[in-house]
């Protein structure tokens, strides 16, 4: 599979941009570069990439306020990549629209993995749609969920929590996203119900429920399918 | 041995002229030029004084001087530097005065101040020159000055009964007695008219109307009498003064001690300053005493009464207070306990022959009583006579109409009531329960209800019931003896039940403020933070006070901090923040109702300390406190300064110990992490320096490679632990709680040590029934990863590791076992300290780990403990309490 398309990174330190640069020309993207967040967004306009790196602590402006230029009409992945790794930080970051984040340092394997389920994931998913993972598949059209073939039984809250998770595979969705998708705005601060389940989905779907390799916890910050 | 007593000097005078010989030296040197009055030539002694003082050197300048165009004055003022006068706007015209600030900052050797007792422009800071004078004095500067007899407090109503002309601008005489060097300036009577008529002294137009008013040859003759009179006093005191400090043996003077009683009638102004004058030529030491009754005062005595006393203070003569019915036992008991020989008295007035019986026995009775101590009593004076005539008599007429009204109601309505029944009840049973009306009435009302309740009953009765009816006539001596006595017993019971309710009202006053201050410093023993402190202080004035107010404290740098403790009602203007700077600098109360700077809107206490001023309250004061408020008030303030200072220090004993430690933390850092930061750092250099050199085989580089990696995960675990154990050190750890479920927690920790926990077998136990734990994931995570890697960094390869959960009494138990070398035993203790390293530990520990693991779970409010297991290895138990929620009644209730 031959990739292709353009990645922008938006990153003040040059040894950084650098180093991505080496790594991911190597694994065939091109690449673009930007130091400051206004040059950035500039940039992003005119190569229209295919996914954006970006640095939340930049010399101009806020990171954070460079996704939320950026959503205006950016609809493609953006990951962030900072020093900066408390947890407010970061929710607030997928909050205003990143998809996935990374702290430095980092390793350059997990970068390229989490780069590639960002493209993947960036092609839409038709409502009829039926995801396929592993021994797992997920019939959006007819509210279906089959391991090996065979159909499980789940209750509609926990068909809504998969369904959800499943169609934004790979991005990390916030306790707070999903508490409002699936149970409503009253239930964000009901973290305790999305444990309850999340135990329970993985009880049902994985091989084994102490070592997930689906439903994955990300500490303090929500749960990534994938 | 009584002679031998005699001839020794006073201990505690000997402690005080030492004391004020030490305070003296700090402070700069007050000379006074002083005069029998104007025209003598103080300025011109004072002037020609400084010129001299000039040759030799000195560093002089003119603070304040008036000249009154007198030519021979005008001339010896040049040559010296002359500080500009500052303008104050007041009204709509402009007024020139001293400039106090400028005088301070140039800081010279001495400064030539005129008229000591003049009054400042409106807007200065002090009402008083003398004020602005003790303030250069403070700041080490010495002062010339110059004064008239006749602007003594103490003097100034003898001037006024000889010349006839009321004297304003007075001063203390505490500021002339404590001067320390005084010269008269002395002329003849003679020549001081010569002068006059010379035009030396006024313009030749004013010299003549002065000539007729003021300086009438009596006049001058009689306040020259009084100035030579003043200094000769002095010169006697400071003799005494020297004897007692070299220790002379000399004929001591007795040790007298005048008490002066005063009340709160204007005649005590007087009495104060006729006992002062008394004291000093006596060398006899004074102080003042009232005596509080239970009697309420009326506003314009209480008035007084704070002008007395202030007047006392301006004296310097201490007042005390005491509170007794019975003023000649307190004012006996008082002398003797403090050893009075002289009891100083006005005498009453006599208004009645009530009073007149009252006074008799007051005189005789202290007379009396008084044993060997001298009273005196000192007339009456004409001038001053009843200038309170309104003043309240021994009843209080303070009720007001709808009790009056009340009274007279009830007494009607039981009278008609008695009327319908007259029949069965008799004429004389009506009395009785007349009588009993007005008993309980005196429970409730004043005087003055009962004293109409009493009359109108006396007269019902008589008119209605006493035969024969319908006439005020009565028949029988019996019924005459019977209605007087009557009357008698209404009034005397109305009265004694009222007076023991004022009686009792005051001691409740007394009573919730002793009890207010015991509340005050309980609350404050148990409040810790300038903060807290600050809202209790607040919380409780506004309270007990009923006043809006605000606190200034100081910062580590001795200033007052501008930012306000609380946010009051209450505004504070910069014009007002410079006044509550000046109040902290000085300790001494400015603003509204004081003679400091009395033109701003709040009123500015200083929270003194002993080691010093605290801070500042700012007090919006709707009326001036009464004396009674002010000793309460001041009371409160000791106390919250108190703990003010206590927290003070408490802060900077905290600031050193944390000095210390961060030194100490200094110290290890530079040995151990310098160390452990070169360490990977050169390998990751040496390896790549090797790499960039020259073509290594593809399995060295490979080898190579690995190193700079193992390296920089070194560097980076090291980084993380510095980061984290910095967030503890400085307490910015609040964990972010939420519901975890413990499986999460043992699932991301051994995904993360995926690679350090290869070589070993992770066996994780969770009972099947495990509440989710509201916890911070992030943390636990890190105190579980430090944990296990230890055990990794510590364990023979092929050993087993385990984790496990359990619930133990509503706490979280984690515990991590090893079966690796386990601590010394006598390291045991130590092992979570920071830097902590076991004896044996591999290369590559920063000693960080369980420092981190320790302060992350304080932070959760567990404990952790380590220790050996019985087989070998080491064992860490975590202990969190924790809110659960049960996973299987969360499920009924989504059921639901």
């Amino acid at each position: 599979m031959t990739i292709s398309g353009t990645i922008l990174i938006i990153d003040d330190e040059v040894q950084i941009r650098r180093l991505l640069e080496i790594t991911l020309s190597a694994n065939g993207y091109k690449i673009s570069e930007a130091s400051t967040g206004k040059e950035g967004l500039a940039l992003a306009a005119s190569v229209n990439p295919v996914l954006i790196i970006l640095d939340l602590g930049l010399p101009d402006m806020d990171g954070l306020d460079v996704i939320k230029k950026l959503r205006e009409w950016f609809t493609n992945p953006v990951i962030i990549l900072s020093v900066r790794s408390s947890e407010e930080d970061i929710i607030k970051a997928l909050d205003n629209g990143a998809n996935d984040y990374l702290t430095k340092p980092f390793r350059t394997g997990e970068l390229l993995a989490r780069i590639r389920v960002a493209i993947r994931q960036g092609q839409e998913i038709s409502d009829n749609s039926c995801l396929t993972f592993g021994s797992i598949s997920v019939d959006i059209a007819n509210h279906i969920v089959r391991k090996n073939n065979e159909t499980i039984k789940l209750t509609s809250t926990e068909y809504s929590l998969l369904a959800l998770l499943a169609k934004n595979e790979g991005r990390v969705l916030t306790h707070q996203y999903i508490l409002k998708e699936v149970w409503g705005m009253g239930y964000i601060e009901q973290t305790q119900y999305l444990r309850v389940f999340i135990a329970q989905l993985r009880k049902k779907i994985e091989d084994d429920p102490a070592k997930p390799k689906l439903l994955i916890t990300e500490s303090g910050i929500g749960y990534r399918f994938g | 041995m009584n002679g031998f007593e005699d001839i020794r000097p006073d201990p505690d005078e000997l402690l005080a002229s030492l004391m004020s010989e030490e305070v003296k030296s700090k402070r700069g040197k007050l000379k006074i030029f002083f005069g029998m009055c104007a025209g003598v030539g103080k300025t011109y002694t004072m002037l020609q004084t400084a010129q001299a003082e000039k040759l030799k050197g000195n560093d002089i300048i003119i603070g304040y001087i008036e000249t009154h165009n007198r030519k021979e004055t005008e001339e010896l003022v040049e040559g010296f530097e002359l500080i500009p006068r500052k303008t104050y706007a007041y009204k709509t015209a402009t007024i020139q005065d001293m400039d106090l600030d400028a005088i301070i900052a140039r800081k010279p050797q001495l400064v030539l101040v005129d008229e000591l007792a003049h009054t400042n422009a409106p807007g200065s800071r002090h009402a008083k020159r003398y004020l602005d004078v003790q303030e250069i004095l403070e700041n080490g500067i010495n002062v010339y000055t110059t004064l008239n007899v006749q602007h003594l407090e103490s003097r100034s109503e003898t001037v006024a009964q000889i010349t006839g002309i009321i004297i304003r601008e007075t001063l203390p005489d505490e500021i002339f007695e404590n001067s320390d060097e005084v010269e008269l300036v002395d002329l003849t009577p003679e020549e001081l008219l010569q002068r006059l008529s010379e035009g030396k002294v006024y313009t030749p137009e004013h010299s003549k109307e002065a000539m007729e008013n003021f300086f009438r040859k009596g006049n001058i003759t009689a306040l020259r009498e009084m100035a030579l009179r003043i200094v000769a006093d002095r010169v006697d005191k400071q003799l005494h003064d020297y004897m007692q400090y070299k220790r002379i043996r000399g004929p001591w003077k007795s040790g007298l001690h005048l008490l002066v009683a005063i009340d709160y009638n204007q005649q005590s102004t007087r009495l104060l300053r006729w006992a002062k004058n008394l004291s000093y030529s006596m060398g006899a030491q004074i102080q003042a005493l009232y005596v509080e009754t239970t009697r309420v005062l009326a506003t314009k005595e209480n008035e007084q009464l704070n002008r007395n006393i202030n007047l006392a203070k301006q004296l310097g003569i201490a007042v005390r207070i005491i509170t007794n019915n019975d003023i000649v036992k307190a004012i006996v008991d008082f002398a003797n306990k403090e050893n009075i020989t002289h009891i100083i008295i006005g005498k009453p007035r006599i208004r009645s022959l009530l009073t007149l019986f009252r006074l008799g026995n007051f005189v005789n009775r202290l007379i009396r009583y008084s044993g060997n101590i001298d009273v005196y009593i000192l007339g009456s004076d004409r001038q001053a006579k009843d200038k309170y005539e309104e003043r309240a008599s021994f009843l209080s007429f303070t009720s007001n109409i709808r009790q009056y009204f009340i009274a007279a109601l009830l007494v009607t309505i039981l009278s008609v009531l008695c009327f319908i029944f007259k029949e069965y009840i008799g004429y004389q049973t009506v009395s009785f329960t007349l009588l009993f009306l007005v008993s309980i009435l005196a429970l409730f009302y004043g005087t003055g209800p009962i004293l109409l309740a009493s009359t109108l009953s006396a007269l019902i009765w008589d008119y209605f019931f006493i035969p024969p009816p319908y006439t005020l006539h009565i028949g029988q001596t019996v019924d005459v003896f019977m209605l007087i006595m009557f009357f008698i017993i209404a009034l005397l019971n109305g009265i004694l039940t009222s007076r023991v309710r004022r009686q009792e009202k005051k001691i409740r006053i007394r009573e919730e403020r002793t009890n207010a201050l015991y509340q005050l410093t309980k609350e404050l023993s148990i409040t810790t933070g300038n903060n807290e402190v600050s809202k209790v202080a607040l919380g409780y004035i506004h309270k007990y006070f009923r006043l809006n107010c605000c606190i200034f404290l100081k910062n580590e740098f001795n200033q007052l901090e501008s930012v306000v403790q609380n946010n009051a009602e209450i505004r504070i203007s910069d014009n007002e923040m410079s006044v509550a700077n000046w109040v902290f600098k000085n300790s001494v109360k400015a603003g509204k109702y004081t003679d400091t700077l009395p033109s701003v809107d709040h009123t500015f206490y200083p929270l003194q300390g002993n080691s010093g001023t605290m801070g500042v309250v700012a007090v919006k004061h709707p009326a001036v406190f009464t004396h009674g408020e002010e000793q309460f008030w001041e009371a409160c303030l000791s106390q919250i300064s108190g703990k003010f200072e206590r927290e003070f220090l408490r802060d900077a004993a905290k600031k050193t110990y944390i000095i210390s430690e961060s030194e100490k933390l200094y110290k290890t850092l530079f040995n151990s992490i310098s160390h452990e930061l070169r360490i990977p750092v050169a390998t990751i250099l040496g390896a790549s320096d090797t790499l960039l050199a020259q073509e290594y085989h593809k399995d060295t580089r490979k080898k190579l490679y690995n190193e700079i990696n193992t390296a920089s995960i070194r560097l980076n675990r090291l980084i993380e632990n510095l980061l984290n154990m910095s967030r503890i050190e400085t307490g910015r750890i609040t964990p972010r709680m939420d519901w975890c479920d413990v499986h999460d927690l043992a699932n991301s920790v051994s995904e993360s040590l995926k690679n350090e926990l290869q070589p070993f077998t992770l066996a994780v136990n969770i009972p099947d029934i495990m509440p989710l734990v509201h916890i911070d994931f992030g943390l636990i995570e890190q105190v579980l990863h430090n944990l296990i890697l230890n055990a990794t960094q510590n364990s023979p390869s092929g050993s087993r590791i385990r984790l496990k959960f359990f619930f133990d009494n509503g706490s979280l138990t984690i515990q991590v076992m090893d079966r690796g070398i386990g601590f010394p035993v006598s390291e045991l203790p130590s092992v979570f300290n920071k830097f902590y390293r076991g004896k044996d530990a591999k290369a590559g520990g920063t000693g960080l780990g369980l420092s981190i693991v320790k302060g992350f779970v304080e932070a959760h409010k567990g404990t952790v403990i380590g220790e050996n297991r019985q087989n070998g290895g080491a064992l860490f138990t975590i202990k969190i309490p924790v809110e659960i929620s049960d996973i299987n009644s969360l499920k009924k209730q989504m059921v639901r």
